[in-house]
């Protein structure tokens, strides 16, 4: 018969195991020839069945918990001491990173709250609501809106001046907001009761560059500190130890 | 409130990784193949028993055997291999192959097909029971590959690599195991469509 060497590779075609060209040679037969389509087709079927029929057997999920167990308990004997000590020194890595990362959003948090008031302040029409270079003014001014006081330093013999001052909320609790000038640079200083600050706010004493601002940061007498301004990093020190030997 | 959830978040991440460090490649590759590994297991021992014993034995040796397994190449392959190899070795292993006929890779033209015979009607009758015990019925070697290419779906290759013969072999048992599956159940199926066909006819009488 003609189809009889094709009928020879039908099994290798459906397996789809004959050379690339066989296989496209084959499709065009078979789509011509009757009986070979035919016998292609019960062979199709019959591995249909074959495949069901083979699936029988499934393990107990018994034997496979013992199978798994048997398996799983020699990897972790054979852990060498080293390794654990290894491992152990990876999550203490990845621990430190965690907490230095989670320690820097933080601070940049604070840092991007306290640049935002200063901006803002600047660009209100009403950059205070107490105008004065006096601090004996400005002081008076808080009391009743905030629930502290504060020392303002005495400004004379130095380049700084006093703008005034505003009531400003920082981290979810009030403070003061005061403005200085020094060359034409503005520098805010935020005071806040340090109990009412939450961790975040907990940033140590520090002077650094946020936002391009030079920021210092302290505490004094229970009271936290930013300073923060474009003027430079030494004014933004200056400033910080007037209000320092103000608080002694 | 923002710092928190992140917070919370990353230390989930610390968890995850410490369980990563647990987790053995051995055992991720393995289980997967659990059922089917058992299902070839029973087929070739024909006994839940010796199924077990086998797919235990075969787990075994795989991991004690796995430093020397080629990370990249055929794992389900170099697993059946195991459990293929075990099994021969042993009893009943042994026997099974004892009763196979030594001419099995040169048995003549075997590859003949009769184009006249209605085997689209016939084998569209096969029901599962008689499969199974038709496969059942096999010599192991042909047993096995049908299993492997039909259950399996496995390429050629790969079974040449699981039962260590050469591609062209592979080819010609096949078909072989193939032909002879088809003969035994052609006049078990024909007798039943003559059953079928009887009880139809009295049923028509009555």
């Amino acid at each position: 018969m003609a189809c009889e060497s094709w009928a020879a590779k039908l099994d290798t075609y459906l397996d789809g195991e004959l050379p690339p060209e066989e296989m496209r040679a084959f499709d065009i037969h078979v789509r011509g020839c009757a009986s070979c389509a035919a016998e292609a087709l019960s062979r199709v079927q019959m591995r249909r069945k074959i495949q069901s029929a083979g699936k029988r057997f499934a393990p107990t999920a018994d034997f496979r918990r013992r199978v798994q167990g048997s398996i799983a308990s020699k990897p972790q004997r054979r852990f060498h001491p080293a390794w654990i000590f290894a491992g152990a020194l990876a999550v203490v890595a990845v621990l430190l990173s965690t907490y230095v990362g989670m320690q820097r959003s933080r601070r940049e948090q604070a840092y991007s709250e306290i640049a935002d008031l200063h901006v803002a302040a600047l660009a209100s029409s009403s950059q205070v609501d107490v105008l004065s270079s006096d601090r004996h003014t400005v002081k008076p001014w808080f009391q009743g809106k905030i629930p502290f006081t504060f020392d303002l330093p005495e400004l004379q013999n130095s380049e700084f001046s006093l703008l005034g001052g505003r009531m400003t909320y920082l981290g979810q609790t009030p403070g003061a907001h005061l403005i200085y000038t020094v060359r034409k640079h503005e520098i805010s200083v935020f005071i806040v009761q340090e109990k009412d600050l939450r961790d975040s706010w907990n940033i140590g004493n520090v002077t650094t560059k946020e936002l391009s601002f030079n920021v210092a940061s302290w505490s004094q007498g229970g009271l936290r500190y930013f300073a923060i301004g474009d003027a430079s990093a030494a004014d933004i020190n200056g400033l910080a130890k007037l209000f320092k030997a103000t608080g002694s | 409130m923002q710092g928190n959830k992140s917070s919370t978040r990353w230390f989930k991440l610390v968890d995850v990784s410490g369980a990563n460090l647990q987790l053995d490649p051995f055992e991720e590759l393995a289980m997967p193949l659990f059922d089917q590994l058992y299902n070839f297991a029973h087929w070739l021992t024909q006994n839940r028993e010796e199924a077990e014993d086998l797919v235990q034995e075969t787990y075994a040796k795989a991991l004690k055997g796995f430093s020397s397994f080629q990370p990249g190449t055929n794992f389900r392959a170099w697993m059946y291999r195991i459990l293929r190899n075990t099994f021969l070795t042993s009893r009943t292993g042994l026997k099974a192959t004892m009763t196979v006929p030594l001419d099995l890779e040169d048995d003549g033209p075997a590859l003949a097909v009769e184009c006249e015979t209605p085997e689209t009607i016939l084998f569209e009758r096969a029901n599962g029971d008689l499969l199974q015990s038709a496969i059942d019925e096999l010599p192991v070697y042909f047993r096995e590959i049908l299993l492997l290419c039909e259950v399996e779906e496995m390429s050629y290759q790969e079974i040449a690599e699981t039962l260590s013969i050469p591609a062209g072999t592979v080819m010609s048992r096949l078909s072989r195991a193939r032909k002879m599956l088809r003969d035994r159940l052609r006049p078990q199926l024909q007798a039943g469509i003559v059953t079928t066909a009887a009880t139809k006819g009295s049923n028509r009488g009555v």
